[in-house]
């Protein structure tokens, strides 16, 4: 029997938010980190952008790399932490301020993509 | 030279001609400073912190999105500001860094077995370039081809 | 091309010293040796007092591991040629406390050795009458690259993890540990995984991939770790769905 650690799920969760991120975060930063507001490259309009964040599947999307991209970082950011600044004392509380945070974050993204209306 | 140092189970050691004191070295806090490869490494787990500013960026994109035209605008136009733009182009730095060294690690990890025989561990890497380029062209594709 | 070499080695004399200091040593330089004939040398001629550990002098012992000019080094598979002109810097291997001069205590490692079982394991021993365990080539090739540990100990050395914190079991003990999960007459990899799963097990790695760089075999203990991680993480999550077992 596997004694339960949450290790395990941990390390899934930073994984895939690891290949997520890698996939699909240089392109989105290249296009709108750089190339729309350096006027390379002129920015789709509202309306195309918004038909396609309003298609559901993007939403899933957008959903999976948001949470997934905030677990990876609490999770390698906790243990550089712990291994860089050796505050090994304060590991209970650095883990809960990490995961704690992509927690908030993955909720305020649900909210944002499904029920907009819930935060202003 | 006999001194009393308590040892991990709490009883006192006291050092004789057979048992000596032995010398225990402590790492520096500063460890990651000392070698390339360790500063290398440090450098690939701070990417994190500009993932996560992209997913919060991501977030603040589909937010304006949310509220109407006006909004989304004025977060184009906010991207175009100096601090904005430089805090990007740096996390595009790190994360094409992060990009690069997870699927440089990847093969290590996975381990696929087709048909009895191991499948090379440059494919498996290979694999993971393909499909990233492949995914940014999707996107690219669907945020400026089809209008 | 200059006849000497200067060698800087590290001495600790716990009954008069509390700390490392180095002591110079000018030896022969040919191009054929290694530190291990430079050290050998000194211990011969120049002074009898420097202790350090040696044994097969060609790579497959594990006992002659040293830090040289920084890096976690096998003194015998390590040629002065590369430093020329000098001088070379010999230490006591890294993150292991000093016993005397260039002998470290590897105590920690043997304990953390055992518990991950490198041994085959059986549920039920096969009968010598029933003959060997048949293995295919290819079942060979499974494990085969983690079996050639010699257990230098070079992995701990330059493991950046194992020096801040001791309890972390460690490259060498999960690539021996996979050694024997993989190999198709072991029947053991629950027990081991009870043990790995610890959060000073496999967790307490974040794949720094030094241990891969310095192993003098190719071992690659990094892959068994991360290979590792990923079986226990879905050997976890299908426990997790089904509790009782396939």
């Amino acid at each position: 029997m596997i004694k339960r650690h949450p290790e395990p799920l941990l390390w899934v969760l930073f994984s895939a938010g690891g290949v997520m991120s890698a996939l699909l975060m240089p392109i989105l930063m290249a296009l709108f980190g750089l190339a729309f507001p350096l006027g390379w490259i002129a920015p789709p309009s509202y309306e195309h952008i918004n038909a396609l964040v309003a298609h559901p599947l993007t939403r899933l999307i957008l959903f999976a790399l948001s949470m997934l991209s905030l677990f990876h970082w609490a999770h390698r950011f906790r243990y550089t932490l712990y291994d860089g600044l050796q505050i090994k004392h304060l590991n209970e509380l650095v883990a809960i301020l990490c995961y704690g945070s992509a927690l908030a974050g993955s909720v305020i993204a649900a909210l944002l993509l499904w029920w907009p209306h819930v935060i202003r | 030279m006999l001194q009393p140092h308590a040892h991990s189970d709490g009883k006192p050691h006291v050092y004789t001609a057979y048992h000596p004191r032995w010398l225990r070295h402590h790492t520096s806090t500063y460890w990651w400073l000392q070698k390339r490869s360790y500063f290398a490494f440090i450098l690939r787990e701070l990417s994190c912190l500009f993932v996560a500013w992209f997913a919060v960026y991501l977030l603040m994109l589909v937010r304006a999105i949310g509220r109407g035209e006006a909004a989304y605008q004025d977060f184009l136009a906010w991207s175009a500001s100096a601090p904005v733009l430089l805090l990007n182009l740096v996390s595009f730095g790190f994360i094409v860094y992060h990009a690069i060294t997870f699927f440089m690690a990847a093969p290590q990890a996975i381990v696929v077995h087709i048909g009895g025989r191991r499948v090379a561990s440059g494919l498996v890497g290979g694999a993971h370039y393909l499909a990233w380029m492949v995914v940014s062209a999707v996107v690219a594709w669907l945020l400026l081809g089809a209008r | 091309m200059a006849d000497r070499i200067r060698l800087r080695v590290g001495r600790y004399r716990p009954e008069t010293e509390s700390e490392l200091h180095f002591q110079d040593y000018e030896v022969p330089f040919d191009k054929e040796w290694v530190v291990l004939d430079g050290l050998n040398y000194v211990k011969d001629r120049l002074d009898g007092t420097l202790s350090f550990r040696w044994s097969c002098r060609m790579g497959v012992c594990g006992s002659c591991g040293m830090t040289v000019n920084g890096e976690p080094k096998l003194t015998c598979a390590t040629f002065l040629s590369d430093y020329a002109p000098g001088p070379v810097t010999v230490a006591p291997l890294r993150n292991f406390p000093v016993i005397r001069d260039l002998i470290v205590d590897l105590g920690d490692f043997m304990q953390k050795l055992v518990r991950v079982k490198p041994w085959i394991v059986r549920e039920v021993e096969k009968p010598l009458a029933e003959g060997e365990y048949l293995q295919t080539p290819d079942e060979l090739d499974e494990y085969k690259q983690f079996s050639m540990c010699i257990n230098c100990m070079l992995c701990y050395a330059a493991c950046p993890i194992y020096g801040l914190d001791p309890k972390f079991i460690g490259p060498a003990a999960i690539a021996l540990a996979q050694r024997y999960n993989l190999d198709n007459r072991d029947q053991g990899a629950q027990d081991r995984m009870d043990v790995l799963s610890e959060h000073d097990g496999i967790w307490g790695c974040t794949f720094v991939g030094e241990c891969t760089k310095v192993c003098p075999k190719h071992v690659d203990p990094a892959g068994a770790i991360q290979r590792y991680k990923l079986d226990a993480a879905l050997a976890s999550i299908k426990a997790y769905f089904m509790p009782r077992g396939v």
